[in-house]
Parts: C-alpha cells; sequence; structure tokens
C-alpha cells in the first residue's frame, strides 16, 4: 500500500514520533543492502551451471530457488525490533527474515550451497532453515508457519516470559485455513503473536485478484477482533512503526496483530520463472518505490548520510556477503553416511 | 506414427482430450493456468477451456479436495492437481476421509469419479518436503487407485483409463519423467504416443524386459533406473527381467508372481520409504504366491526411512541409484548362489 512520501518537515516529524535514530536508520539501510547484496550474489551463483539450459539439478546451488529481492524493508521493519529469544517461523522465501533476525550469513550461505558448515550441516538446504540460538525457522509448506509461530507464542505465555513470535507468510498463504485458525485460536487466547502478511500481490503464478475474495488482510482480521496494520512494504519505517506497536502489544500481553506489508518482488516467483503472468512495466513502476533507494533519499534529507557515506554502506554489505560466500565455497560437502543419522534425537 | 518425449505432454493431452469429450470435466488446482500445474500435467488447457474450467484455487488444498468431493456427488469430473504430492498433508483429510470412502460409505449411492494428478521424486535437490513419491501411504487406504506411470504411451491411456474411472484414481508423475525442459529427464527420448484417445487398462503389470537370473520390480522413474542396470548387468553375464508394476492399486500380482517364479529370484526397487510400504507389501504378495519357486530371499532397495535431504552427496545416498540396484542384483545373485550351494 504505497503511502505519500513525507516533505522535509514531515520527515522529522516522523523520525521523532519513531524515536528513530540516526544509527538505527543507517543500520536498516546497511541490513537492507546485506539482504539484497546476498539475495543477488545467490542468483548469480545458482545460475553458475545452469546455462545455456536451465536445469535444477545441476550447478552449485540445486533445487528451486525463492528470492526476496524487493521485500527487504518489511524483515528490515520488522526482525530488528525482536530479541534473540522472540522467535520467528517464516517461509519457502526465507532468506531475508534470516538475516534480518540475524543468522550468520555464512552459516546460511553454506546451507544454500548444501555444505557441512551450514546452519543444518546441508540436511535443510535454502527452505528448511533453522538457527535454535535466535529461535529462527521456515518451511516450504505454505501456510505452516501461522500456527507454528503460535505455538512458540503459546510457550512464552505458558511459562511467563516475555517474549513474541513472528509468523510471516505470503499474501497467498493467508487463503489457507491455518491463517483463519489461527487468528482465532491467537485471539482466544490472547497469544504474544505478530502476524505479517507480505503481500508480494502473487502467489506463484496467481495474481491477487484470482485468489482474494477480499484485498486486504484487515478485513479479515475485523472479524476476529484483533489490530491489523495496513503498511507500505516498500518504506521500512512505515513497517517499523506498525511492527513497533504490534511488538509492545504483544510482550505487554495485550495480544495478537496483523501487519500486511503491501510490498512486490523484483525476481521471479522462483529462480528460472519465465513471468508469463506479469509485465516488464509493472515491474518499472514498483522498482521506483525501491525501498533500499527511498531510505538512502531519506537519510540524505536528514543529514544523515551523504552519497559517500550510503556506496560505504553498500559496498561493506557486499563485502560481508562475499564472505560469506566465500566461506560457503570453500566448505566441505558432507559425508554421504550423514545422511542416515539424525531421524530421532 | 507421432512421437512424444516425457509424460507431461501425455497426461496434458489426455486430459485435454477427455475434457473434449465430456463437459463434466473440469480441472482444479494451483497454477494450473498459465503454469500447466508447474509439472505440465494441465499445460494448454486454459488457452483451450478458459479460466471457467481450468480453474486456479487459492492455495487450500484441504478445500479444493473437499469441492473435489462434492462436486463429483454434484455430477461433475473434477481433476485436481496436487502440485507437489508433498502438500498432500494439507488436503489430506478431506482426500482419506471422503473422498476414498463416501462411496463405500453410503452403500454405493454416491459416486466419486476424482482424478488426482500430482508431481512426485526427488534426485535435483528439493529436499524434505519437495522430493518424496508417498504412493505407498495412498494405497494403503481403501478407495484409492494409485497408478504410477513410467513412459509416455502409459501416461496418456492410463490416465485416460482415470479420468473415465468412476472411483478416486491419484495420477502420481515423477519429475524426473516429465520431459519439461528444467529438469533432468531419465524417460525414453523418442515413444510413439498415438493421438488418438486410448486407454491402458488399470491393473496390468508390464515386463519392459525379459530376463533368466532374477526380476527387478519397479514402478515410475525407478523402471529406468532398473532398465539401466539391467544393461550393466547384462554386460557382467547377468540376464534381468524388469517389472514396471504400472498400477499399485489395483495390482496384478499374476504378472509378478508370473515373473518371480520364472527367475527364482527378486529384487524390489523403490522411491518410497522403506518400512511399511509398496515394498514389503510387493514382497509377502510374490512370497505368498512363488515360494516353492524362490531361490533366495527377496530384497528391496528402497529410501532408507530417513527424510529426503538436500545436500548432494546426502541425497545420492539415499535414492536408489543405478549403481546401488546393481550392487544390490549381485548381492542378491551371491546370496542365491550360497544358499544353492551343498
Ligand atoms: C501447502 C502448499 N501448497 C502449495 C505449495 C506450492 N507453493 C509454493 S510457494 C506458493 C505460492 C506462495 O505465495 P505467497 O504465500 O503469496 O508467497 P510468495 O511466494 O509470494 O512469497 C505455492 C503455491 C506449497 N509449497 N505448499
Ligand atoms: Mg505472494
Amino acid at each position: 500500500m504505497w503511502k505519500p512520501e513525507p516533505s522535509d518537515v514531515d520527515l522529522r516529524y516522523l523520525v521523532e514520533q519513531d524515536q528513530l535514530t540516526e544509527d538505527g536508520l543507517l543500520q536498516a539501510y546497511r541490513t537492507m543492502c546485506t539482504i539484497r547484496a546476498f539475495e543477488e550474489a545467490i542468483a548469480e551463483r545458482y545460475a553458475v551451471g545452469k546455462t545455456p539450459r536451465f536445469d535444477m539439478a545441476s550447478g552449485p546451488i540445486r533445487g528451486e530457488m525463492h528470492l526476496a529481492v524487493g521485500q527487504e524493508a518489511v524483515a528490515v521493519g520488522v526482525c530488528p525490533l525482536l530479541e534473540a529469544k522472540d522467535a520467528v517461523v517464516s517461509t519457502h522465501r526465507p532468506h531475508h527474515h534470516a538475516l534480518a533476525k540475524g543468522v550468520d550469513p555464512g552459516r546460511l550461505a553454506a546451507e544454500i550451497f548444501g555444505r557441512q558448515t551450514g546452519l543444518c550441516q546441508g540436511k535443510g538446504g535454502h527452505m528448511h532453515l533453522f538457527d535454535r540460538e535466535l529461535n529462527f525457522a521456515c518451511s516450504g509448506i505454505v501456510g505452516a508457519s501461522f500456527p507454528q509461530a503460535a505455538g512458540a507464542a503459546f510457550a512464552f505465555r505458558h511459562r511467563g516470559e516475555p517474549r513474541v513470535a513472528v509468523a510471516f507468510a505470503g499474501e497467498g498463504a493467508a487463503n489457507h485455513g491455518t491463517f483463519a485458525e489461527t487468528l482465532n485460536a491467537a485471539v482466544l487466547w490472547q497469544l504474544p503473536l505478530v502476524i505479517v502478511i507480505e503481500d508480494n500481490l502473487y502467489a506463484d503464478s496467481t495474481p491477487k485478484w484470482a485468489g482474494l475474495a477480499q484485498p486486504h488482510q484487515f478485513q479479515r482480521a475485523l472479524g476476529y477482533n484483533l489490530p491489523a496494520y495496513l503498511v507500505d512494504g516498500m518504506d521500512v519505517m512505515d513497517v517499523r512503526r506498525a511492527a513497533r506497536r504490534a511488538i509492545e502489544q504483544a510482550r505487554q500481553g495485550r495480544g495478537p496483530s496483523v501487519i500486511e506489508a503491501v510490498c512486490y518482488r523484483y525476481r521471479g516467483h522462483f529462480e528460472g520463472d519465465a513471468e508469463e503472468y506479469r509485465t516488464r512495466e509493472e515491474l518499472e513502476r514498483w522498482r521506483a518505490l525501491d525501498p533500499i533507494s527511498r531510505l538512502g533519499g531519506r537519510l540524505r534529507r536528514l543529514g544523515w548520510a551523504d552519497g559517500d557515506r550510503l556506496a560505504r554502506i553498500e559496498a561493506e554489505a557486499r563485502d560481508v556477503v562475499a564472505a560469506a560466500v566465500a566461506f560457503a565455497e570453500r566448505s566441505p560437502l558432507p559425508d554421504p553416511g550423514e545422511a542416515l543419522t539424525g531421524v530421532f534425537g | 506414427m507421432r512421437k512424444l518425449r516425457g509424460i507431461a505432454a501425455a497426461i496434458a493431452e489426455a486430459v485435454d482430450q477427455e475434457m473434449a469429450a465430456d463437459p463434466a470435466v473440469v480441472v482444479l488446482g494451483e497454477d494450473v493456468t498459465y503454469w500447466g500445474a508447474v509439472f505440465g500435467f494441465s499445460m494448454g488447457l486454459m488457452q483451450r477451456y478458459g479460466r471457467e474450467r481450468v480453474v486456479d484455487t487459492p492455495i487450500t488444498e484441504q478445500t479444493f479436495m473437499g469441492m473435489a468431493v462434492g462436486a463429483a456427488a454434484a455430477g461433475l469430473r473434477p481433476v485436481v492437481s496436487l502440485m507437489f504430492v508433498d502438500f498432500l498433508g494439507a488436503g489430506f483429510d478431506q482426500m482419506f476421509n471422503h473422498m476414498a470412502k463416501n462411496h463405500y460409505m453410503s452403500g454405493g449411492q454416491v459416486a466419486m469419479p476424482v482424478t488426482v494428478l500430482t508431481a512426485v521424486g526427488g534426485g535435483y535437490g528439493d529436499a524434505a518436503q519437495h522430493s518424496q513419491v508417498l504412493y505407498g501411504l495412498f494405497a494403503h487406504l481403501p478407495g484409492f487407485k494409485v497408478v504410477v506411470p513410467a513412459t509416455a504411451y502409459d501416461a496418456k491411456g492410463l490416465t485416460t483409463s482415470a479420468l473415465r474411472d468412476p472411483n478416486p484414481v491419484l495420477v502420481f508423475g515423477h519429475k524426473l519423467l516429465t520431459g519439461l525442459p528444467f529438469l533432468p529427464f531419465e524417460g525414453l527420448e523418442e515413444e510413439e504416443v498415438p493421438e488418438s484417445p486410448y486407454t491402458v487398462e488399470l491393473g496390468r503389470a508390464a515386463v519392459r524386459r525379459e530376463g533368466r537370473d532374477l526380476t527387478l520390480i519397479a514402478a515410475g522413474l525407478m523402471v529406468h533406473r532398473c532398465l539401466r542396470a539391467a544393461d550393466r548387468l547384462a554386460g557382467e553375464g547377468i540376464s534381468a527381467e524388469v517389472v514396471d508394476v504400472r498400477t499399485l492399486v489395483p495390482l496384478d500380482v499374476e504378472t509378478l508372481v508370473a515373473s518371480a517364479r520364472r527367475t527364482g529370484r527378486v529384487l524390489i526397487v523403490d522411491e518410497d520409504y522403506q518400512s511399511y510400504g509398496m515394498s514389503g507389501e510387493l514382497a509377502f504378495r510374490i512370497q505368498a504366491g512363488a515360494f516353492g519357486a524362490l531361490q533366495a530371499p527377496i530384497r528391496r532397495l528402497a529410501v532408507p526411512d530417513v527424510p529426503i535431504p538436500f545436500s548432494e552427496p546426502l541425497e545420492r545416498a539415499v535414492i536408489p541409484s543405478v549403481d546401488r540396484i546393481c550392487e544390490e542384483a549381485r548381492a542378491l545373485l551371491g546370496a542365491a548362489a550360497a544358499a544353492s550351494s551343498p
């Protein structure tokens, strides 16, 4: 949901209202740049061995690959407000959430490359990332994140811990029964849960108009009596504003919320997607709202960064990612015998 | 005759021809329009029949499976796409408690002419939630017919039979047999497939290669790996027969038993999890029918009861390969030789 770009005066007002600091906003910029660079580096490495014929099984990274270029602001508007022990349950498109939650880029990359040093020693892969320390999990099954995050929230409440659980999911996943069922349970039990619907207008090849009876998730939330925020998913400040309220409310034991962040993915649903279901023009229109350049522009207007400083941050982000990918690439593959271990604990 | 490469075009053609013949046939599922259900089983159908008959559903497996149950009872002949079989969990109640049982529970009043098309299998790095075959799970439950085509000819003929059948029939199309450009292909490069509609009867196994020393039994992709293994074994002087089960339900026990009686040694190769699945069931049926003729205990090679891991060396270690089939075959012959020596 695009919202008007604030004037200089209003920008200062919003920054003050939201208690945003120079450091905080620069850090948000940095994390978004890291995510962008990470996804682009994975796209590049994924393509190796897949030309001239695109074959999912060849090259250093195999299988499906869902990237979140363009959707950085959603992850970075939410996750940095969380503590390590707060839970995040993500989806088949999980890298941006993982990086924003603080997952180590090297171990993340190594898992995507199927290496022994990966988060899950190569057993999980890009759709099945787990980091116990940071309470991060995800699933390749659409709709799976809602109840699992609710379960984490249930555990926190049960033990009287001031913790919050966040479920990320797409607008396509929000059609799944698990969304409605989780809303009901979460309100009924006043769980410390924040559900973030990342509405990028498409579920695979299926445009939103072909899949949703109501255009907005807040319309659904109304029926369950819980707060729902409709935010500009291409604006990290707007996402953060709603996330701060929702997370505080949950942490204080005042129940769940829904955040609906309208955004756009620049790349295909998965790498190799021919994208016959959308136009180049539509993509260009959304690129004009790019979350990184919009935040960069605001940092300049606030006098908190100039072009050089932003360029330096971008270069540093690329270095971090290059080191992560290099770590993954020089890490060994797991021993085949490992396949038979670990079914039971 | 016209030639096809892979099962995807063959399955889509079968659905197309049944749609042309019968307005009661509708297609439901995720991404069945532009993407042809991802693995091609409905490709071209939207362009021919429009979004009224080829319906992209929201991501709601429970609901569209339930709708298929209700629509079938009300006189339609739904073809439902379950994009990957791994997603069955999200719609399984409607399938196993209703689709599979309503005909029986209603004392035969309710018809259930539903065809479910689903993509199965691993071997291309899609990990634990997108690489399973799971046909044993469905075959376990009374009320489903279970079709696992290995060739384009069978895929078309069996799918046509499925659509004309008054019962729920599940067609398990292996991703590495689809012939789509973005995946490896292990099927037959060129196959003669008639353009006009035809059926292949459900419940008839096929002997794909005749042999004397042992019988390899498999379904889907594993039929091709067994054929390659048989080629290699032939170079070592071992003559392997290869039997393609084609349909797990109904099961052609006769053909399996006859082959076991001829060769006296059986290796069952399965891409499903090993325990409580097809391999155990076939072994039981074969020993019951060919006990006296068996020269060695029946062997099996299947996924060793672990989820399919992501990393390539791990994935290779669990999905049966041509190498492993050959090793097991040699071991079976060795065991047989040992058993028959005084
Ligand atoms: C239960 C289930 N059904 C179907 C799929 C196949 N699938 C994977 S991603 C996807 C679309 C998801 O759309 P959305 O929730 O909007 O997320 P996005 O991909 O846009 O981030 C589908 C249908 C799946 N993984 N799980
Ligand atoms: Mg989406």
